[in-house]
């Protein structure tokens, strides 16, 4: 029984990032109708963003303590982060320990920005054609802005350890008799892709600006002929789902140290997702991301591997070629989404 | 007034039949007065160095790439000479090899065994490599080293941990410094019991390739000699970044030790993983859980950050090593580059060195010979004590450390402390121990 749970509750967080991700996908595609090959890339940046406040954070001016010596034998250099000689050791410590949910903070307009460069620079060019090219286009992005990183980051993944008070473990489940310990990061990041998720629902669902979206996902030449700026709005949407995959990453680093091709590992797992769930369904991606993580979770047991070899690698395409033979719409799909 | 009509297929024909004809008596004569390929033409020799630019090793390779640069100095006579001048041979004479002025051409591995032959076979055919180095995997180092077995150059490999690469694998014209998984282990199990006791049940997580395999093989060998009981090894792919659900398992299958044989990215996703389900703070029967790994490397320790804390491993070489060839090295090195060299770096300089060296006592760049004089080779001054390129395997065999994260570092580069320097005797085997059975070294082929 606890084995299951924990089965699931690693489902339930793998699932967290393909979810994010793929409702990303999802929103770009209802929108804009463009198929993003670069939504990995987002993602990946998002990580490489609290790299980068913990780096910013880090800065540090050198000091020569003639006492020490360094590798060379020469006198040590030591260093000593800005930020704790402004705002004493103590404070300045527990700011460079807090750095990955600050990083959240710190990604939000980066992301935006990101998005909306991307769009109006690049991808604003494709609408028009066809889907063959927006998806070499995109793809094309992705390698370019994964190399970027690569060059200033490196090739070796970058620890971004959550905060001390949050990086143990959890006892889960102790009042129903189970004795499960889960590491409470994990299970920040579930609960923090819930209200991720249940945010931009409420978000579309509640606001006005939300319902001229929807609106345009349905029929976007009406809302146009109703005096709206639809292209504008979904701008708009294009950086808030740059902004999802982004902070999916900022809050995945310290699950897995981000590295430059982070990205590429989901984007095409959260493709299956995606077509799993149902093009251009929102809530279709967000159930199947996290029905697949908890698939491909199972699929990794021992139990699983030793009774079919390799099932792991290839559960979830498994399971998408079940669902498209069987409903070629997805789970959730509807009728009319790219579909001439 | 004439006219000379030709066409355009004549024009073709006449010059591919011109050039051939031009091209003929140089290719016969290089071939037929040195007699093996790319002898080196003038006063420079060439010599091809094949690291990983790009992919998930590229921090390696480029670490690769530096101790190369620094070789090729040291051998053309400029900088301080590092280990030149600790090297018991006195052969090489600060002028490059046998008086021609070394340069180098570089390739990238991509860390792919086809792109990593792809780049060799470009490098002896177009650039007139006379020697092939370099590389951070064993796939690619067995697939580089078959190449230049058929192309008739010299292999000295760099980073290959795999017993394969000296085992089935194994070429006359290839060359190995660095340890191997053999050699782990019996570096390891001693320590292992002295610091775990000798009841113990080990979980085994390992990489899905030939590297992951033998080390496995090999660790389980080792402790299983001890009194260890191997209660499971799960076999992971090479790409897999989320270790969770590998990991979970663990907690329920009575094992006490988790050892990953797992190297660069994976090694950093599995042991964070494994830190943050709580497994170091686990006690398992009133014993405390471990996790070794292996195979070490400080650009590793880097990236797992504090979950390396503690824990146990192997490595080639370490820059706070004391003897005076180290010292050397890391001088020369650490002048020029600003930090310490890591285990590739210092396998990649002295696989250079070694080759020079050979050539210069031989005094003449034919593969065969080359071959002849690396092979039952006794030498000095390079680091790990005194060292033997056994014959039978081309297998190097000299000290091993077994080293530990370090508690509390002084530096980003004080990662690992050494916990013991396993005398050469301990890891030696025979040639014909059945992990290494299976392949013959064959005849050294000086190509053309």
């Amino acid at each position: 029984m606890d084995a299951i749970i924990l089965q699931i509750l690693n489902g339930l967080d793998k699932g967290s990032a393909y979810a994010l991700i793929a409702l990303g996908l999802t929103l770009i595609f209802g929108t804009l109708g463009v198929v993003n090959f670069a939504h990995g890339a987002l993602f990946m940046i998002g990580a490489f963003c609290s790299v980068t406040l913990a780096k910013l954070l880090n800065l540090s001016f050198e000091t020569v303590d003639p006492t020490q010596k360094d590798f060379l034998g020469n006198p040590l250099k030591v260093k000593t982060p800005y930020i704790e000689s402004w705002f004493g050791p103590e404070v300045g410590a527990t700011i460079i320990d807090w750095s990955v949910p600050l990083a959240i903070l710190f990604a939000i307009p980066i992301m935006l920005v990101v998005g909306y460069v991307m769009e109006r620079g690049l991808i604003k060019h494709f609408y028009k054609r066809p889907h063959a090219d927006q998806i070499l286009v995109t793809f094309g992005l992705a390698i370019v802005l994964q190399e970027i990183i690569k060059f200033y980051f490196g090739a070796n993944p970058i620890q971004t350890p959550a905060p001390d008070a949050l990086s143990g473990v959890a006892s889960v489940g102790g009042a129903v008799g189970l004795n499960i310990a889960y590491p409470i990061w994990r299970l920040c990041y579930i609960a923090f892709s819930l209200l991720l998720i249940g945010g931009a629902f409420a978000f579309l669902q509640f606001t006005t600006f939300g319902m001229v979206v929807r609106a345009g996902m349905a029929d976007r030449e009406t809302v146009q002929l109703l005096g709206i700026d639809i292209d504008r709005r979904f701008t708009i949407m294009f950086g808030l789902a740059a902004a999802i995959a982004g902070l999916a990453g900022v809050m995945y680093g310290p699950i897995n140290a981000p590295n430059y091709h982070m990205g590429m590992d989901f984007l095409v797992l959260s493709f299956v997702v995606v077509v799993v769930g149902g093009m251009g369904s929102l809530p279709g991606a967000v159930l199947a991301g996290f029905l697949l993580g908890i698939l491909e979770a199972f699929a990794s047991t021992t139990w699983a591997t030793t009774t079919i070899p390799g099932i792991n690698q290839i559960i979830i395409y498994l399971v998408a070629i079940i669902v498209l033979l069987t409903r070629p719409r997805g789970l959730m799909g509807k009728k009319g989404v790219m579909e001439d | 007034m004439t006219k000379t009509t030709m066409s355009r297929r004549g024009v073709l024909k006449t010059g591919a039949i011109a050039g051939a004809g031009l091209a003929l008596p140089t290719y016969l004569s290089a071939a037929s007065h040195a007699g093996f390929t790319n002898a080196p033409q003038g006063d420079t020799v060439t010599l091809g160095f094949n690291v990983p630019q790009s992919g998930p090793y590229a921090d390696e390779g480029a670490d690769e790439l530096r101790a190369y640069e620094l070789a090729v100095e040291h051998l053309n006579g400029e900088g301080d000479g590092g280990m030149l001048n600790t090297f018991s041979s006195k052969a090489l004479e600060g002028n490059g090899i046998l008086g021609k002025k070394v340069e180098y051409v570089t390739g990238d591995t991509q860390t792919k065994s086809d792109a990593a032959r792809a780049s060799a076979k470009s490098m002896i055919e177009k650039d007139g490599a006379v020697m092939i180095t370099g590389g951070s995997s064993s796939g690619v180092a067995i697939a580089v080293q078959g190449l230049c077995q058929e192309a008739g150059v010299i292999f000295m490999a760099g980073l290959t941990h795999s017993n394969d690469t000296t085992g089935k694998d194994k070429k006359a014209n290839g060359f190995r410094h660095f340890f191997n998984g053999y050699m782990s282990g019996a570096a390891l199990a001693p320590v292992l019991e002295s610091q775990y006791g000798s009841d113990r049940k080990a979980y085994h997580l390992t990489a899905d390739y030939t590297w992951g395999w033998t080390q496995q093989e090999s660790i389980a060998a080792a402790t299983e000699a001890l009194g260890w009981e191997t209660v499971n090894n799960v076999l992971t792919p090479l790409a897999q970044t989320d270790f969770s659900s590998y990991i979970a398992p663990v907690l329920n299958s009575g094992a006490d030790v988790l050892v990953l044989n797992h190297y660069g990215g994976n090694m950093v996703n599995s042991l964070t993983n494994a830190v943050q389900f709580g497994l170091r703070e686990k006690m398992i029967d009133g014993k405390q859980f471990e996790i070794v790994v292996p195979l070490f490397s400080r650009l590793m320790a880097r990236g797992a950050g504090e979950n390396i804390k503690g824990i146990l491993g192997s490595t080639n070489w370490h820059w706070s090593l004391q003897d005076e060839g180290s010292k050397a090295f890391v001088q020369s090195f650490g002048t020029k580059y600003g930090f310490p060299p890591s285990q590739a770096a210092h396998t990649c300089y002295v696989q250079t060195l070694l080759y020079a060296d050979a050539v210069a006592r031989a005094g003449s760049f034919n593969p065969c010979a080359v071959v002849e004089a690396l092979e039952g080779f006794e030498f000095d001054g390079l680091g790990n004590g005194p060292t033997l390129y056994r014959a039978e395997d081309h297998q190097c065999f000299k000290d091993v450390l077994v080293v530990r994260g370090k508690e509390n570092p002084t530096s980003e580069f004080d990662l690992l402390e050494v916990v013991e320097v396993t005398p050469r005797a301990q890891v030696e085997y025979a040639p014909d121990h059945p992990m290494f059975a299976g392949g013959t070294l064959g005849e050294c082929n000086p190509g053309a």
